[in-house]
């Protein structure tokens, strides 16, 4: 549950924070739940918090076995 | 016109000064207020009349008439100010119905302490809204409530147009089969506000929508095609309005979500925040209703019109007795859009 | 927006559709369980349904944080709220849940409290900053996606030591739900779960191995959006068909077996399981929901102003405990869409938006309607 959505990682800030961008939306958000997070990086956004870094070769994969279903359907 | 001007003392500084509970008392410091700054910026013949109430010429058709008050929060916002919102949304008020707008009276209720050139920048901003749209603001009412009474200022405008003959549009004209065409991007308005509310706010190249539409009411009526409905989607979004004109009309809707267009950042921000843009306030949008034949000839003419460059046929009118508007969504399932419940609030879960 | 747009494809939903009805054996009822309220949300928001056979039947579960929250805890936030000097810092969601004497936070706001919704902690503890004379009580609820950013607040207010800050807390945990849920008398027949997707980026998937292996249910930890659902119904259908149980991971992209241990060392070092805690719909649970550890008492809401917890049973029309089990949905409720609507809710299933009567009400009830 709970509202979370992957946003860009365009600026990291002092204090554990970063600033995201969502298409054009810009937020300062904390990165004091992860690790190893770097500009450039996308990162999962609950309640002004980074919970988990969005990997984008999993991403990919998944992506590309929903198209490939198509094509044995 | 007055026959002895009348000098003050002091000109009103409208630099530093602010809004004084005399003012609005009805004395001299009241008719400065009213000269130095209302008339000097709305001036025109029906306001230098100097008198309680305007008279003005016949009218050469059906009088219609409209009234919104403007309460939004905050006073300035990317895009617009509480000043150009007011002549707009009843501007747009008259243009939903088919008129031509032409006189506007304006009221005013300030709080004390209300800085002035605040006050001179929602005035100009209303005069060059009034303008713009070839309005005349011919009369209006100042008064000033206590400090920590008023949220610096609420406006009411009240506007006057005329009808021509032959157009007859209403919330229960819509009949199954007929299109549904909406002139825009949905939320930018609501957006734009809501990312400069206090906790919420966000940096977001998002613009408020609001515009007079009058003109482009005015192309859609006379490229010929069969107009049932016209109405803003304001407050509670496109999902109200259509549910009111659903409920009015006694028929249902089907929408496609696909062809509803919405900025990607608005989109975003929507998404940041739980949001759907179906409900977000809108200020410068239409959704029109017409014959199914005369859809696509609307279209190129909205398109063609600079406030209708993004229109789409999101749409139809369909036979439905329990007055359900529904979508399909982007996935390809169905969902049905409902009224708005309360406020729409953002959510975490 | 990328990663998520092209996760709600039509094209794609065809394909997997497609897919299910396929693989979907006629002869089966498939009942599978979304246990998350955002994935309850997202099935009515997107009409996944129409998208499924009939024999595979989603059955709403009881994650959502704001329906499980018994009146009583509301009852103590209002409360909170209505002492003169306490500024009540919320997530919007709390606002309109019903609670006794005809209350909620919004009316108590309409009625002079003080209550503030918030988007993020972080928010609270600058409202704390600003207004040193008051007393800010952060009304804490959520499962463990949640529960991380409530740690860093508390932490973070002890390290600037914040004499003005506390937290109301109402934290819950995923799998004693879950267990719940299977060990129902004569509860509700579930051939499988889908995961949450949020909660499991934090605690990871291995929490879920033991409803595989001791309750023999498969799970398939699914992403949030509507594609990410698809698939994982689809691979719930697969294990269903060849009689596995395990724990799949269809939201790679986010979710490892151990989760975010950063986050859960946190989670540690500030709360503690309480013995039990009331769940609406699912009883008393032991080991089901969080308190402060005794080294953070001045942040601990309920020691500071001494409240205690008062059990409210909920509304007798109220189906919501028997919708949360998953044993009744939202259209066999008595009073769903004539008395209990969003506009007047009678139950917390009903307000929050993910909850399944709010969620079939807003999105669904035309189904049964234009039969």
């Amino acid at each position: 549950m709970c509202l979370a959505i992957p946003a860009l990682v365009v600026e990291l800030l002092p204090n554990d924070m970063a600033r995201i961008d969502l298409d054009g939306v810009r937020k300062d958000i904390s990165l004091s739940l992860v690790e190893g997070v770097a500009v450039g990086d996308y990162v999962i956004v609950h309640v002004g918090f980074a919970l988990q870094r969005l990997d984008p070769d999993e991403a990919a994969e998944t992506l590309a076995m929903f198209a490939e279903l198509g094509k044995t359907a | 016109m007055s026959k002895n001007k009348q000098t003050y003392v002091k000109p009103l500084d409208l630099k530093h000064g602010r809004v004084e509970m005399s003012h609005g008392a009805g004395g001299r410091a009241m008719a400065q207020l009213i000269s130095e700054l209302f008339a000097a910026a709305f001036d025109n013949e029906y306001l230098a009349q100097g008198n309680d109430g305007a008279v003005l010429p016949p009218a050469k058709g059906r009088l219609v008439m409209s009234c919104d008050a403007h309460v939004v929060s905050p006073l300035f916002f990317a895009g617009g100010d509480i000043g150009c919102l007011s002549v707009h949304g009843t501007v747009n008020d008259l243009a939903m119905m088919g008129a031509q707008p032409l006189y506007l009276a304006a009221s005013f209720i300030l709080e004390e302490g209300f800085p002035l050139a605040d006050l001179k920048r929602i005035v100009e901003s209303m005069a060059h809204a009034a303008k713009d749209a070839a309005v005349n603001i011919v009369t209006g009412d100042t008064k000033v409530v206590e400090r920590g009474k008023g949220d610096g200022v609420f406006i009411t405008t009240t506007g006057v147009g005329v009808l021509r003959e032959g157009i007859s549009l209403s919330g229960d004209a819509a009949r199954p089969g007929d299109k549904i065409l909406l002139s825009g991007t949905l939320g930018d308005h609501g957006m734009a506000i809501l990312s400069q509310r206090e906790g919420l706010s966000f940096d977001a190249p998002i613009v408020s929508d609001t515009a007079s539409l009058h003109r482009l009411v005015a192309a859609m009526l006379d490229c010929g095609a069969e107009l049932r409905v016209l109405r803003d989607p304001t407050r509670g979004g496109l999902a109200t309005t259509l549910n009111e004109i659903a409920q009015q009309s006694g028929v249902g809707m089907a929408l496609q979500e696909s062809a509803i267009p919405v900025n990607p950042t608005v989109a975003a921000a929507c998404e940041f925040l739980g949001l759907d843009p179906l409900y977000v306030a809108n200020e410068g949008k239409l959704v029109v209703i017409c014959a199914a034949n005369d859809a696509e000839r609307l279209l190129a003419v909205m398109r063609g019109h600079p406030q209708g460059s993004s229109a789409a046929i999101i749409g139809e009118v369909i036979q439905d007795s329990h007055g359900f508007v529904q979508m399909t969504t982007k996935l390809g399932g169905r969902r049905i859009v409902d009224w708005l419940t309360g406020e729409q609030l953002p959510r975490i879960c | 927006m990328r990663y998520v747009d092209e996760f709600r494809d039509g094209e794609l939903a065809k394909n997997i559709a497609t897919k299910i009805a396929n693989e979907s054996q006629p002869q089966r009822t498939y009942r599978l369980m979304e246990f998350c309220g955002g994935h309850t949300h997202a099935i009515s928001r997107y009409g996944i349904a129409d998208l499924l056979p009939s024999n595979v039947r989603m059955i709403h579960g009881p994650g959502c944080p704001v329906c499980v929250l018994p009146i009583g805890r509301i009852d103590q936030a209002i409360r909170l709220a209505m002492r003169q000097n306490v500024i009540l810092c919320t997530y919007a969601d709390t606002m309109r849940v019903p609670a006794s004497d005809e209350l909620t936070l919004m009316r108590a706001k309409a009625n002079g409290a003080d209550v503030r919704m918030i988007y993020s902690t972080q928010d609270a503890l600058q409202i704390a900053r600003d207004n040193p004379q008051r007393e800010v009580v952060f009304l804490a609820i959520g499962f463990e996606t949640t529960t991380p950013p409530t740690a860093v607040a508390i932490k973070q207010a002890a390290i600037e030591g914040l004499k003005n800050f506390s937290v109301l807390c109402n934290h819950v945990l995923t799998p004693a739900a879950m267990h719940a849920i299977l060990n129902v008398e004569g509860g509700v027949q579930l051939d499988g779960f889908v995961g949450p997707a949020h909660v499991s980026t934090v605690i990871g998937s291995q929490p879920y191995e033991v409803f595989a292996r001791e309750y023999k249910k498969p799970v398939v930890i699914a992403g949030f959006e509507p594609l990410d659902v698809m698939q994982s119904i689809l691979m719930l259908v697969r294990q269903i068909n060849s009689g596995r149980a395990e724990v799949e991971n269809e939201f790679t992209r986010a979710v490892t077996r151990e989760g975010n241990r950063k986050a859960q060392n946190l989670v540690a070092e500030v709360f503690e399981l309480r013995e039990d805690f009331e769940w609406r719909g699912l009883g008393t649970l032991p080991d089901s929901a969080l308190r402060l550890r005794p080294e953070f008492p001045t942040f601990d809401a309920e020691k500071r102003f001494g409240i205690g917890y008062t059990a409210v049973p909920d509304h007798k029309a109220c189906e919501c405990g028997a919708i949360l089990r998953g044993e009744k949905r939202p259209q066999e409720c008595k009073i769903f869409g004539t008395v209990c609507t969003p506009q007047n809710p009678i139950g917390s299933c009903m307000v929050s938006s993910e909850g399944a009567c709010a969620a079939h009400y807003t999105y669904g009830r035309f189904r049964e309607a234009v039969q």
